[in-house]
């Protein structure tokens, strides 16, 4: 999913050109677009070869035709009339919707609290630095083995419920507290605040501290003033945070897999399901059906938010 | 880069093939025991049977060097399906031949050049385990294990001398309980949806086999009666999908399984009590001192059978290579490794001689063992007096009520599956 991201960011941040005047000699104009193409080429040859064609291909495939073991070049609207006409999809896909939902509230909350301590509350910059890396060092281990590492943690034999017996909070194991949305949603948001903590904490670092000040002066409370001033102006940091969060999570298949005890779906799964029945095709349409949904909620956010302007 | 090195080995072995050939005709055998040192035989397979102690055995024995690739069976048959180059030998179960075979990309084995093909047992021939038994539901090994021909890519009814899988290994599951949680004899499929396990049940989430364990259930409670278990129509697969819905949306099920080693963990930790397991799992919980019985239940197995394929790329040289790898998979050794392990070798009497009397009795003849036994690991699995679960070879490949197998209605079913597990 990152990928995706940066393209968007990509084809949204071309820098616009400095200045409407026109230049004295054409000659002059001409090398210095020459310039431009050349030095945009490597990055849109890169795009283009490994974003844009895969992509393309995808596409193209999904309106193939799949028998058991073979694939069939056709254009054939099959593949998106079984999905688009299966209930299944349009509950898996809420699910999906669901998941980045609760996750992204969650992740939100958490981060923009951490970076808000970060930010305004640690005062040297030292304590700040190492306080950011503290956050960063459950990244220094796979992603798969932080979320694997919960399982035997959640168990219905596990430590929490063996702690909370022990401590007589409760006489039965919980078992609602593994294979189950939460355990899913626990996942995610332990996997991914760090992804909005960070961009959120970046902004607010940005923020001119005078602008605190005057509003204290000008006899904003504290709550009014992170609700006025602070809050504003960290939007485009929780913007980059959510289109991270977001897209990660609706793009998840493992962790869904893993955590739900395979009792839950995302879209996701459905592709990995299908790839893994070389139904390439439907795989293939599912993704492009993902895709166009991720799309348009990013699309959403950035009409919220400009980016670019607010950078 | 490894890819392109490997072809032209690939190539250089050809032409090494050739010369052999000219060399065979004339008598010197020397030339032919150096050449075959240099052939390298690529095999890929599910884990259950692609072991690093068969390719060094080879190595010892044979001299030829065998790569293992250790795959699942959804990128088994992939890869068998669509990248005929990328192998040599594939070590596939008979259920994925019938999606592999049509596509020709495995060629027909001369029965004539296998030694002990006489000795290979009957549910592999003619499909009978002795000569009054009934063929079970499903994908039985013998309906897929021969063609015409050599080039035929069809299955042909009876003995060809043409073999499709050169058969290699087989067992009957069943369901997995752990004794202790449970407390009372279970008999019967009906009971991995008995609401006294409400949260503590499983099934592999292995749209094919899952099927099968979800058939034997409903079909023991009597719930539907099915014309081929192995092979559903649409209106069964529904009724099927109907009832095991029923049940997950109730809470039936702890979680589903795709991997070996989730199911081990799921009843070795105690979340689940019963479940669609693997006879290795069972082992690999027991080794860890925690009581897990392979249940044998009235109903019946559920059975499927693995064997070895050619690449039909291969020719020359290491063609000869892989025949002789074939005879000296079936003449015991690898039979009485697999068999130390719960499965069972395609010619039994040849692993006779590399298992200890104790260990034959225990494994094939159902008797109480008479010293511990253990795995070719070092485990031990079993104390003096203890009885494999299910009996003699006899008694659990005698009551085989299903093979695995792939339906003609496999695509709904698949559908159908996926909608079951998002439900």
């Amino acid at each position: 999913m990152p990928p995706e991201t940066l393209s968007l960011a990509g084809s949204a941040g071309t820098p616009p050109l400095a200045r409407p005047a026109a230049p004295r000699r054409a000659s002059w104009r001409g090398s210095r677009h020459l310039t431009g193409w050349l030095l945009a080429a490597p990055l849109a040859l890169v795009l283009a070869l490994f974003l844009v064609a895969p992509i393309a291909m995808i596409a193209v495939v999904s309106f193939w035709t799949a028998t058991e073991f073979s694939i069939v070049p056709a254009f054939s609207l099959e593949n998106y009339q079984f999905l688009l006409g299966s209930g299944v999809t349009w509950r898996v896909l809420l699910n999906t919707v669901k998941y980045a939902a609760i996750t992204w509230a969650i992740t939100l909350t958490l981060g923009f609290t951490v970076a808000y301590f970060l930010a305004f509350h640690v005062r040297s910059q030292a304590w700040q630095t190492a306080l950011f890396l503290l956050c960063t060092i459950p990244f220094w281990t796979s992603n798969i083995i932080r979320m694997i590492s919960w399982i035997p943690f959640l168990g219905r034999e596990g430590i929490a419920n063996s702690a909370l017996l022990s401590w007589g909070v409760i006489d039965q194991p919980l078992d609602w507290l593994l294979f189950s949305d939460f355990s899913v949603i626990l996942a995610f948001v332990h996997l991914y605040t760090l992804f909005m903590v960070v961009p959120i904490f970046n902004t607010m670092m940005r923020i001119d501290r005078r602008l605190l000040e005057a509003a204290s002066d000008a006899g904003a409370s504290g709550l009014q003033t992170l609700r006025h001033v602070v809050l504003p102006l960290t939007r485009p940091g929780i913007m980059i945070g959510t289109i991270f969060v977001l897209t990660l999570v609706m793009g998840d298949f493992i962790t869904v897999r893993f955590m739900s005890g395979s009792q839950s779906a995302n879209v996701g799964r459905l592709i990995q399901n299908d790839i893994g029945l070389l139904q390439y095709p439907s795989a293939s349409a599912t993704s492009v059906l993902l895709l166009i949904v991720t799309l348009m909620v990013i699309g959403v956010l950035l009409r919220l938010v400009d980016i670019r302007k607010e950078l | 880069m490894s890819m392109s090195k490997m072809r032209y080995s690939r190539r250089s072995l050809l032409k090494g093939g050739a010369a052999a050939f000219a060399a065979s005709a004339l008598p010197a055998p020397m030339i032919w025991a150096q050449e075959i040192k240099d052939v390298t035989l690529r095999q890929f397979g599910t884990g259950v049977s692609n072991l690093n102690e068969v390719a060094q055995k080879v190595k010892e024995d044979l001299g030829f060097t065998l790569e293992m690739t250790a795959l699942d069976s959804d990128a088994v048959t992939q890869r068998a399906a669509t990248q005929p180059d990328s192998f040599d030998i594939a070590d596939i179960e008979y259920w994925i031949a019938k999606k592999v075979w049509p596509t020709g990309n495995l060629q027909a084995m001369d029965t004539s050049k296998i030694a002990n093909y006489g000795k290979i047992v009957g549910i592999f021939r003619d499909g009978k385990l002795t000569p009054e038994s009934t063929i079970a539901q499903g994908t039985a090994p013998h309906t897929v294990g021969f063609t015409s021909g050599p080039g035929g890519t069809d299955f042909a009814a009876e003995e060809t001398g043409w073999m499709t899988l050169i058969p290699t290994i087989y067992n009957a599951d069943t369901l997995g309980i752990r004794p202790d949680l449970i407390g009372r004899p279970i008999e019967s499929w009906t009971e991995l949806l008995n609401p006294e396990f409400a949260g503590k049940a499983s099934l592999l989430d292995i749209s094919s086999i899952g099927i099968m364990d979800a058939a034997m259930v409903c079909e023991a409670m009597g719930e539907i009666q099915y014309g081929d278990k192995g092979n559903m129509t649409r209106d069964e697969i529904d009724r099927t999908m109907a009832i095991m819905t029923e049940a997950k949306r109730a809470g039936q099920f702890r979680s589903f399984w795709k991997t070996f080693d989730e199911s081990v963990n799921l009843m070795a930790s105690g979340e689940v009590v019963i479940q669609s397991m693997w006879s290795p799992a069972i082992t690999a919980v027991k080794s860890r001192g925690i009581p897990c019985v392979y249940q044998p239940l009235k109903e019946g197995y559920r059975s499927w059978g693995g064997g070895i394929g050619l690449s039909s790329s291969l020719s020359g040289l290491p063609l000869d290579a892989a025949y002789e790898y074939i005879n000296w998979y079936l003449s015991g050794w690898v039979g009485g490794f697999l068999m130390r392990q719960g499965y069972y070798s395609a010619v039994p009497e040849t692993s006779k001689a590399f298992m200890s009397p104790n260990e034959w009795g225990y494994w094939f003849e159902g008797k109480p063992a008479a010293e511990p036994i253990s795995s070719p690991f070092g485990d031990v699995l079993a104390q003096p007096g203890e009885v494999r679960d299910g009996g003699s070879f006899h008694e659990r490949m005698g009551h085989v009520a299903c093979w695995n197998s792939v339906m003609d209605e496999n695509q709904y079913m698949v559908r159908k599956w996926n909608e079951f597990i998002a439900a």
